[in-house]
């Protein structure tokens, strides 16, 4: 079985060194995204090394069945982070796949355990502040009503709850509830443009539902949905404003 | 640029039988996620258990297997074994012909959609009626399931109406009530006609060799009450070790399925009328099926046996409910089917390799699936399985990423490619050779590309906390 018991990952030391993994996303599209993911962390008193080397987590070959090129590039990623602190992502998805994808695929390979060893060291940065730092509330203000887009990588991880759990914390940040919430947005990698009707479909059916409560911010822990959303709500010229969980925290930091 | 068929097919379905399929699932879905939790006060751990029960049943058919045989011969039936489809559908017609019978009711089985069981007894003179009235109004248009559970998920009562009044069974009336009840006075008198009646089977216990049917319409009653004879069709997959076994399961199951805490009639059979044993017809067949299924345990996906086929995962699954079941072009569609039958399909498997490409991968299917089977994985092996065995299908429309997989193991032409990358600001992406751009853009736009702009900050703000 390659299920990973995700209660039993690396917890930071006494110094809260952490490992940022940025994401291919953030690196070529959303560095505001990264830039606060680092902020955020750095709020909570932990120091931030990034390692220079990285490039992605592999998951877009995983995803499409091509395991060997993915292989490639999840090694790539087991030699950049090497050491032993967490390693923290602003991504559901990047993390699922270092803790349960990359896995799958290494399941007959000779340095599987290399692999493992970084799974148990990952964690998306909502789930990593709330069950690896114990912070539950969050400080400073953030007046908006918002929508909490639940990324389908969070199912069957500590994820969901703990994003709910931060936002909700936050003086005057107000969760508007909406259909259907625990529907794909769509997105799926390589699926949105091998299926692009029914990607789409799907996509349109979320901003249907986002349009009947009009949030002023979509939140998620993952750009990729977010990007597929927005990139719909924008070619039709429908109303959206996307914000990445790290962007609200930071946020209200500044606010406060 | 080739298109994924699965896609094209949604693209033209019609309005009314999306709206039918995503209205019909959604209902469903919903009422079942109201009522396991407030039915049990963990269905998740019931799930689990459920998975467990079956996982262990499966990997030990070995032992399962000659012990139901044994079980149900000392009870009485007469055990056969198909290893292929055809001589699954042969032994039906052996059974058939030894009685000299030509007729034959039929309760709802998917094992005999599998294996096309109706065909190969019409070709050969034989009348195969469909009982459920799903099935039937299926059976009467020459279509075929689109839905493990609700076979005519995909069709209008309008549609239904007119079906009727071609086959002489009323004036046009779509109302639901109206149709019911023309279709069982046109049903009844067949039971009576039929001299062999033929089931599925939901489980059958190896402990004590009963079978276990689940309807909603009773109709496989009446399929065992005229008929003087009586052939299950089971899958090897059904076996489970114990009688309690099937407390889990059939609670699991009803709530799954229909969102009913158990279907209108639920019947354990424990073999042919017997001196001591009063009713039922008085000689009963199992015919164990295997048409793949050895070869399915043996393979990395052998956890799709678990399935019970409740249909939880096609009601929850986004890309079922765009596309519907008949875009799978198999008997098993929806997210279960995108690994079953691709898997069934054995040398044939180049032909449905696209199958398991139809998931955005979001995990709804293992989250509501009663056996709690792992779809997504699944899928995934099956698609690194296309990829090897160079499946046309597997690949169509989905970008190639070996230069990506190089691009992002080599850190220098990574950094390199981010900054060079802002060139898509300005150049028009329809001048790109990029076909999946293209898709992309097709319904949405591209965020701006900042490639190297964390990294720059990074630097400044690393001197800054250095100072």
């Amino acid at each position: 079985m390659t299920a990973m018991d995700l209660a039993s990952r690396q917890l930071p030391g006494s110094e809260r060194r952490v490992q940022l993994m940025a994401t291919c996303l953030c690196d070529a599209f959303f560095d505001d995204v990264a830039r606060a993911t680092v902020e955020v962390l750095q709020h909570l008193g932990c120091i931030v090394e990034f390692p220079e080397g990285q490039t992605c987590c592999g998951q877009p070959a995983f995803n499409s069945g091509d395991w060997d090129s993915s292989r490639k590039v999840v090694r790539h990623t087991v030699n950049t982070f090497g050491g032993d602190v967490p390693v923290v992502v602003p991504s559901g998805s990047c993390a699922a796949m270092m803790f349960h994808g990359a896995l799958l695929e290494f399941e007959r390979e000779p340095d599987r355990a290399n692999v493992a060893a970084l799974g148990r060291r990952s964690w998306e940065l909502a789930d990593f502040i709330v069950n690896a730092l114990g912070v539950s509330k969050w400080p400073g203000r953030f007046p908006a009503r918002v929508a909490l887009h639940r990324s389908c990588h969070g199912r069957g991880t500590p994820t969901p709850e703990a994003a709910a759990t931060l936002l909700k914390s936050i003086a005057g940040v107000e969760i508007l509830p909406f259909g259907e919430e625990d529907q794909c947005c769509g997105f799926g990698g390589t699926f949105s443009v091998a299926f692009p009707h029914i990607s789409s479909a799907m996509g349109n059916l979320k901003l249907d539902y986002l349009d009947a409560v009009k949030p002023d911010y979509l939140v998620s822990v993952d750009m990729s949905c977010l990007m597929h959303m927005n990139g719909l709500a924008q070619k039709e010229g429908r109303p959206l404003h996307v914000r990445h969980l790290a962007q609200v925290l930071r946020d209200a930091l500044v606010t406060s | 640029m080739k298109k994924q068929p699965i896609d094209t097919f949604a693209e033209n379905l019609t309005a009314e039988k999306h709206a039918a399929v995503r209205g019909g699932t959604k209902a469903t879905h919903e009422k079942r996620s109201v009522m396991l939790p407030e039915h049990f006060q963990n269905p998740q751990r019931l799930r689990e258990m459920a998975g467990e029960i079956k996982q262990h049943a499966i990997e030990n058919l070995d032992t399962y297997l000659p012990q139901v045989e044994a079980k149900l011969q000392s009870n009485g039936v007469q055990v056969h074994w198909a290893e292929t489809a055809d001589e699954a559908c042969a032994t039906v017609h052996r059974i058939m012909q030894a009685r000299q019978a030509t007729k034959l009711v039929k309760a709802k089985t998917m094992v005999s959609e599998e294996i096309g069981l109706a065909e190969y007894l019409e070709e050969r003179g034989i009348e195969s009626l469909e009982t459920d009235l799903g099935e039937f109004i299926v059976q009467i248009d020459g279509d075929h399931p689109s839905h493990i559970v609700r076979p005519i998920i995909h069709k209008s009562r309008r549609e239904i109406a007119v079906s009727f009044e071609r086959e002489g069974l009323g004036a046009y009336n779509d109302d639901p009530a109206t149709i019911t009840q023309r279709a069982r006075r046109w049903l009844r008198p067949k039971y009576m006609e039929a001299q062999v009646g033929l089931t599925g089977a939901n489980f059958v216990s190896a402990e004590s060799g009963r079978i276990v049917l689940v309807t909603n319409e009773g109709n496989s009653r009446f399929s065992l009450a005229g008929p003087r004879c009586h052939i299950a069709l089971i899958g090897i997959e059904k076996i489970v070790p114990r009688d309690r076994d099937l407390g889990v399961l059939l609670n699991l199951l009803a709530r799954s399925a229909t969102a009913q805490p158990l279907t209108v009639y639920t019947e354990f059979i424990s073999g042919p009328k017997l001196a001591d044993r009063p009713d039922g017809p008085e000689e009963m067949h199992v015919v164990f099926v295997d048409n793949g299924r050895t070869e399915v345990l043996a393979s990395e996906c052998r956890e799709i046996l678990r399935c019970i086929r409740c249909g939880a995962c096609l009601n929850v699954c986004p890309v079922y409910r765009q596309a519907s079941g008949h875009a799978y072009r198999s008997v098993y569609p929806g997210p279960v089917g995108a690994v079953l039958s691709p898997l069934l399909a054995g040398k044939r498997f180049p032909e449905l390799a696209d199958l398991p490409k139809a998931s955005s991968l979001c995990g709804a299917c293992n989250e509501v699936c009663p056996v709690n089977i792992p779809i997504p994985d699944l899928l995934l092996r099956l698609r690194n399985r296309g990829k090897e065995e160079h499946a046309e299908l597997a690949s169509v429309a989905t970008p190639g990423l070996a230069g990506w997989a190089w691009l992002a193991s080599q850190p220098t032409a990574w950094k390199t490619a981010l900054v060079a990358g802002k060139a898509m600001n300005v150049v028009p992406s329809a001048l790109l050779p990029v076909p999946a751009l293209r898709a992309w853009e097709k319904d949405r736009t591209l965020p701006e590309w900042r490639g190297g702009e964390f990294r720059k900050w990074w630097r400044k703000n690393e001197r800054k906390t250095e100072l």
